[in-house]
């Protein structure tokens, strides 16, 4: 989270696992049945083992046959409804939970739009990403493990101890006591230890991934340089310290469910004792006698899931944090109240003057007194050292970064007195962190424009170069290519994403870094067909690669965060 | 057992112990339900008939229900502990097997997948271990003690024990075969929309690009619930196989405890007899019961034991000698590098997944202190040509030598001494920018770090970060441009200070600005060393003694023939 996140966030802290429920809770009516079923479940098993004490023991009066029917036939019917129930339970739940947790999906896909990209982390980094759609399925979590068994052990352990109290007050006094310290002790108990001990394993596991990658990744170069012994001892320490931390956590860890057994075998025999002591006194049936020892038995059965659940909570809670942070964060850009039009009739030029951005209110200006003029119909190509800006006066162009002084006009219109949706559809193409959707080529390419008739997404496949490649697939247009372009390669990659910012054909056409990643003769052939292909429009080619710019209409260099025109005839005035 | 389960109790011994100390303790537990059951039963017969409450009989069974508490305590650490010691016991067999995989091949492997497997991968031995074994040495043990106590007792109630007992397995079989197939087709739908979320929020930024992402927010709400439809259809059938056990299960109960209800109506039975069927049956089932849902736990950790072993037994790549100690002896000491003629003769190179040799028939001399530049296009045998004098790759026929002697005969380690290589992406490690300097030289004081980065134009940008040469850089050097990670890997070679320089494009991919940086950094590297440089542009070449064109795997300027045995200058 950037700093702007934590500031604004007044509820971070403050119980991030409530605030996650709250989002569930809407659904209650689809959870309600699930916890019922659950509930009736664990109900069912102990109401079986306690009407067959009944019978049994009264069968042992030898009473005529008509005063246990009832029983038997209950027996039986709980006996065939347990398992029933416990399916109903898994089915219901699955499908409650699963409605509820689609709907905070689309909760989270709606607080992630305006962020997107620059306004988390997340968007920068593959694994926070896949991180961050972990952290939503804990709801699923939440509610599966944690939520609907803890209601169920409720309703169990409340029956149990209601029914006991109604045959034995101080019985039902006992064994409610215990229930009651068993799922509010034990639970606790694996939070404080989990909590604790987790801290010192995740970091031993970083490290033992860490190395593990050197081992790998970095073999060549740990070979080359002898650093092989180091590099592999540093891994035997980690995985060391982390089978130590794992034995040591053993013991705390099982001790929890220990300690539920200890307080059934109490509650077990604290009660019979009662029982025994009322029985003996005249003061309780003796069929009652042994329902309630068997129902102190059997009640805690119930509770077995908790410590379980607990262990569950301490990762919920971390997901459940990221996401109120997420939630809290500030989006990057704020549309003005009444946004202006943005005419896209006539072929538009952009004016930048003295533009300022600043990715932290607090950070160093990456763009401080930038000026550029793209005239209409015509190809700038941006050139400048890594970390230079071009990215962010791209993301500024198409407003997803803000800019504090300056300005940018389009047509005449400051882009600050538009909305975001407006600018966008006036400047794009291809983005830094453009992504290639695991669906057919043909998908990949309508995103751009839904409307766009195989006419023209063959022309703008013509044009990236990449329609022989195309037609030449045995599923042609509807090839799937894999998540995020996974069976392309680099070049097939980098061609769609052209193809399918030439198909958006937008009156300003931004391409940042179209060859980035590719070997130097590939990048080559990729950039002429780029700089062929956007002949005549008003185009912003951001790149690293100054050969074979020639072709551009302009070429200008960013540095120092202003910009300055380039010949390309002396390519060492750039290295200068 | 499977296969790769009998491997794992042979290879990790601390399985096998576990399985000892868990059948121990599980006969010893089945031994406390036993009493637990027996003397429940006798206190409430005896509260019944209306005998004195009898304190000692109570304090017994407090005392099995404390046993009984600790054996489920010791058995759980136990199993955890042993979970511990066997992902212990992997790991470092892991870390030890890389050692005899090739240095580009590993590093051509998919990113990552060695170390999740290592960390998270092998945490699914967790239940496999503390679930699904702890559960199949009870199953062994607990059904057979507790039916042969209720034969003791009332063999009426324990034949119908004995009879229904092996429909649980036979049931679960019958109903997992039936459901497997339809359920291995529902999980690979499964699997694909629930990438879905992540795909899309992955492309949000592209999404909003062209502006459709408000159409999107329809879209995810579809196929969450496509999702859903999909995942109860799958639980729907394989809930199933749980659904008949759980019935079996509890309708034995019922068939126990009704017949003898009816028996003690007859006055056939006791009641303390009675009382003790009915607590020690449900007993008899309840291991089967968890070995069924154990089960599901124990596919993805026998899926990763494979994962494992196939790692394990994956080829040893035949060229690193540290695989073979007992050839260490037979080692020659290698040449002095200041002063050796590195040489290919008639060499042909292939890679095992590739039909055309990388290098074919290539001969070339260096001669000690020359500076040859190798061009040609990308994929045409450039860096296998340095991988070869590295020893990372080994000729399928011809010979590399290092002044007459064969490079496969020296000592690697100590060749690779003397050669200092930076490679066209090199690896950062996630330690601090001094530290990764030192990769060579581990003792090297600060001052000779700082000299090293000065002289690879590394000084300013090291400097100008948070913690200078303390900062620890992020995975893979995160944070720095190529062009940086390039200067580091520079002053690596600058402070290794060998006689041999193998330079695999030091200045691909890097801006104009890196490029003349780094450009001046190897120049002044070069000088007074032999050195071959993988050279794409131009701004190296004129610094070059020789360029030798490559080409498809084949020298095409043979140049080196000329200069063959002219006297080293």
């Amino acid at each position: 989270m950037t700093e702007r996140a934590r500031t604004a966030a007044p509820a971070r802290g403050s119980r991030p696992t409530i605030r996650l429920l709250r989002f569930l809770l809407p659904h209650w009516r689809r959870l309600l049945p699930a916890a019922l079923a659950a509930a009736g479940s664990e109900l069912a098993a102990a109401a079986l083992t306690a009407t067959a004490a009944w019978l049994i023991t009264r069968a042992a009066q030898q009473p005529p046959l008509a005063a246990v029917s009832v029983a038997i036939v209950a027996v039986r019917a709980l006996a065939l409804g347990r398992g029933t129930l416990r399916y109903a339970d898994r089915l219901l739940g699955h499908d409650g939970v699963l409605r509820a947790v689609a709907g905070f999906r689309t909760r989270i896909y709606e607080a992630l739009v305006p962020l997107a990209p620059a306004g988390t982390p997340a968007f920068r980094s593959g694994d926070l990403l896949t991180r961050l759609v972990d952290d939503v399925d804990a709801a699923q979590d939440l509610l599966l493990r944690v939520l609907i068994p803890v209601a169920a052990g409720c309703v169990v352990a409340t029956g149990a101890g209601v029914t006991a109290a109604l045959l034995l007050p101080q019985a039902g006094a006992l064994l409610g006591l215990l229930l009651a310290l068993a799922g509010v002790l034990v639970p606790g108990l694996v939070l404080a230890v989990s909590r604790r001990a987790g801290r010192a394993e995740k970091a031993a596991r970083a490290e033992l991934a860490a190395a593990t990658l050197d081992l790998t990744r970095g073999a060549a170069d740990l070979a080359a340089y002898g650093a092989r012994d180091r590099a592999e001892g540093r891994a035997r320490d980690a995985s060391a310290r982390i089978a130590a931390l794992e034995r040591s956590a053993a013991l705390t860890t099982t001790s929890a469910s220990a300690v539920v057994l200890l307080l059934q075998g109490g509650a077990t025999v604290g009660v019979t004792w009662l029982a025994l002591r009322a029985h003996a006194a005249g003061a309780l049936p003796a069929v009652h006698l042994t329902v309630l020892a068997v129902l102190a038995l059997v009640s805690f059965e119930a509770l077995a899931p908790l410590p379980g659940a607990a262990r569950r909570l301490v990762a919920v809670r971390a997901s459940a944090r990221r996401l109120a942070d997420l939630l809290d964060t500030p989006p990057p850009v704020a549309d003005p109240p009444v946004p202006l039009p943005l005419d896209t009739d006539e072929p538009l030029g952009v004016d930048i003057t003295d533009l300022r951005v600043r990715h932290r209110a607090d950070g160093p200006a990456a763009l401080d007194g930038v000026s550029l003029r793209l005239p209409p119909g015509r190809r700038v190509a941006l050139l400048g050292a890594s970390g230079s800006g071009k990215s962010t006066l791209i993301a500024a162009l198409m407003r997803f970064v803000p800019y504090e002084a300056g300005s940018i006009r389009v047509g005449g219109r400051e882009l600050r007195d538009c909305s975001g949706a407006d600018v966008r559809r006036v400047i794009t193409g291809m983005t830094q962190d453009a992504h290639v959707f695991h669906t057919t080529i043909r998908a990949n390419l309508l995103l751009a424009r839904p409307d766009a008739t195989d006419g023209d997404l063959r022309e703008a496949a013509r044009r990236a170069r990449l329609l022989d490649w195309i037609e030449s697939l045995a599923e042609g247009w509807d090839t799937f290519v894999g998540g995020d372009g996974a069976t392309l390669s680099g070049g097939q990659r980098r061609r769609l994403l052209l193809a399918r910012a030439l198909l958006a054909d937008p009156p300003v056409l931004v391409l940042d870094e179209p060859t980035e990643g590719l070997d130097p003769d590939t990048a080559a052939a990729v950039l002429a067909d780029v700089l062929d292909a956007t002949r005549g429009r008003t185009t912003l080619l951001v790149t690293h690669e100054q050969s074979g710019l020639a072709a551009a209409d302009e070429t200008v260099v960013l540095e120092g965060g202003r910009i300055r025109p380039v010949s390309l005839n002396s390519p060492a005035t750039v290295a200068r | 057992m499977q296969p790769v389960e009998r491997r794992l109790m042979r290879e990790v011994p601390a399985l096998r112990r576990h399985m000892a100390y868990s059948t121990a303790l599980a006969l010893l537990g089945a031994a406390t339900v036993v009493a637990q059951a027996g003397l429940l039963a006798k206190v409430c017969a005896d509260g019944f008939v209306g005998h004195a409450v009898r304190d000692t009989a109570l304090a017994a069974l407090a005392a099995v229900l404390t046993l009984r508490a600790l054996l489920t305590w010791a058995r759980g650490t136990l199993a955890q502990r042993a979970a511990a010691d066997a992902k212990h016991t992997l790991r470092e067999r892991i870390t030890s097997r890389l050692r005899r995989t090739g240095p580009l091949r590993l590093a051509a492997r998919r990113h990552g997948e060695t170390a999740t497997l290592l960390t998270r991968g092998l945490d699914a031995l967790d239940a496999y271990v503390v679930g699904y074994l702890t559960t199949m040495t009870a199953t062994a043990v607990v059904p057979l003690t507790v039916t042969a106590w209720l034969w003791w007792t009332d063999w009426t109630s324990a034949l119908i024990v004995v009879v229904t007992l092996p429909l649980i397995p036979v049931f679960g079989a019958l109903v997992g075969m039936h459901t497997a197939q339809r359920t291995a087709r529902q999980w690979r739908l499964l699997s694909r929309l629930g990438g879905h979320f992540l795909d899309v929020v992955a492309g949000l930024p592209t999404l909003r690009a062209f502006g459709r992402e408000v159409h999107q927010t329809r879209v995810v709400g579809e196929m969450a619930d496509a999702h859903r439809r999909a995942t109860v259809r799958t639980l729907r059938v394989a809930f199933l196989s749980s659904l008949v056990l759980e019935t079996v299960a509890t309708l034995s109960v019922a068939l126990v405890a009704v017949p003898v209800g009816l028996r003690l109506l007859a006055g056939e039975l006791d009641l303390r007899t009675a009382l003790t069927v009915l607590f020690l049956a449900p007993e008899a089932y309840l291991p089967l019961r968890a070995a069924g849902a154990a089960f599901h736990d124990s596919a993805e950790g026998i899926a990763v034991a494979e994962r494992v072993f196939a790692l394990l037994d994956e080829e040893d790549d035949q060229h690193d000698e540290g695989t073979v100690p007992q050839r260490a002896a037979r080692l020659l000491a290698a040449p002095d590098g200041r002063t050796a003629r590195l040489r290919l003769d008639r060499v042909t190179v292939r890679y095992p997944d590739r039909p055309i040799p990388a290098l074919h028939d290539v001969s070339l001399t260096v001669r000690p202190g020359e500076h040859v530049a190798l061009v040609g296009p990308s994929g045409a045998g450039k860096s296998t040509l340095l991988s070869l004098l590295l020893g990372f790759a080994v000729p399928a026929s011809g010979r590399v030598t290092v002044d007459g002697t064969d490079l496969g005969a020296l000592d690697a380690d100590a060749w690779r001494a003397q050669v200092a290589w930076v490679p066209q992406r090199p690896h950062l490690f996630a330690v601090s920018v001094a530290d990764n300097i030192r990769l060579g030289r581990p003792h090297a004081d600060i001052a000779e770090v700082r000299a090293a980065a000065r002289a690879a134009c590394a000084d300013r940008f090291v400097e100008a970060l948070p913690n200078g040469y303390d900062t620890v850089l992020g995975e893979q050097g995160a944070g720095l441009s190529a062009g940086q990670r390039q200067r580091i890997a520079l002053a690596r070679a600058f402070l290794k200070d060998a006689p041999v320089l193998l330079l695999d494009e030091p200045t691909a991919h890097l801006d104009p600005e890196s490029e003349a940086a780094v450009t001046r950094a190897t120049v002044a590297l070069m000088r007074g060393r032999t050195a071959v440089v993988v050279a794409h542009r131009t701004s190296l070449l004129p610094h070059a003694d020789r360029i030798v064109t490559v080409r498809a795997g084949a020298l095409v300027a043979p140049r080196a023939d000329v200069t063959e045995g002219l006297p080293a200058s």
